[in-house]
């Protein structure tokens, strides 16, 4: 089957994005193809390359890079949501003017549409949320 | 809308689904409310199937005389009344939700279907792709 995944919360505070990462995971071990994983709210500060959690627990943000290496998965972060939070690439931070970019890799900015395909392309589109 | 260049019409293939965005949260304090409303906007451009709900204290979102200056945030609420230029008129409102705010249907600023609790399971059986914010 081909899902599609929307993560609308950002990592640690919630547990949306460790259950949309393991489901993500499962579902790939499975056979299943993943269309896209889409960033939304909060969810966009999943994609920051700074965050530095302690050593003894996991790293979220490289765990979805890592799992975007290995099975080309499309994470893609709302281009809207990300500029309201402060989650920039390189194009995005030149063009708002801004001296540094935080993305990580395997993840891209995108808009609201990549969302609305996913929607239409995937033949299940799973909400990760509170 | 910052997005709009990234766009791509030819993404559905002519394929037309049941969209359903079933809106859960109080238009202020958080900002799921605003940032649905915004995938709404941008997902109309994809000629789908669309359908709001609105639940729980999602119906405020509708309610009229929303007054804001005291919060320093923007009323968004008129933008609700401009879907139906983006062909977005299926707006549907739970009655249990209403009734326990003392709302009802008078009291929100665009004509909406209320329905029961068994009626809205029915309409979101029927779709395709429900979001949930």
């Amino acid at each position: 089957m081909k899902f599609g995944i929307l993560v609308n919360e950002g990592p640690y505070t919630h547990q949306a994005s460790d259950s949309a990462y393991q489901f993500t995971k499962a579902a790939l071990e499975k056979g299943h193809e993943i269309f896209r994983v889409f960033f939304y709210h909060d969810g966009v500060n999943n994609g920051t390359r700074l965050s530095v959690p302690p050593q003894d627990d996991r790293h979220i943000t490289n765990r979805w890079s890592a799992l975007a290496k290995e099975h080309q998965l499309d994470l893609v972060v709302c281009v809207a949501a990300a500029q309201r939070r402060g989650l920039l690439d390189a194009n995005e931070a030149k063009r708002n003017g801004k001296d540094a970019d935080n993305i990580a890799d395997g993840f891209r900015i995108s808009g609201l549409g990549q969302l609305i395909e996913a929607g239409i392309q995937a033949d299940r589109l799973v909400v990760f949320g509170d | 809308m910052s997005d709009e260049d990234m766009m791509d019409d030819e993404a559905g293939g002519g394929v037309v689904k049941k969209f359903l965005y079933v809106n859960r949260k109080a238009p202020y304090g958080t900002i799921y409310a605003l940032e649905s409303l915004e995938v709404v906007l941008i997902g109309a451009a994809f000629d789908q199937d669309v359908s709001l709900a609105f639940i729980d204290d999602g119906v405020y979102q509708l309610t009229k005389g929303q007054q804001t200056d005291g919060i320093g945030m923007k009323n968004f609420s008129p933008t609700y009344r401009a879907l139906e230029m983006y062909d977005v008129e299926k707006l549907y409102v739970d009655q249990d939700s209403l009734t326990a705010r003392g709302l009802n249907a008078e009291d929100l600023i665009v004509p909406v279907e209320v329905l029961n609790t068994t009626q809205m399971a029915e309409l979101m059986e029927t779709q395709d792709v429900v979001f949930s914010f």
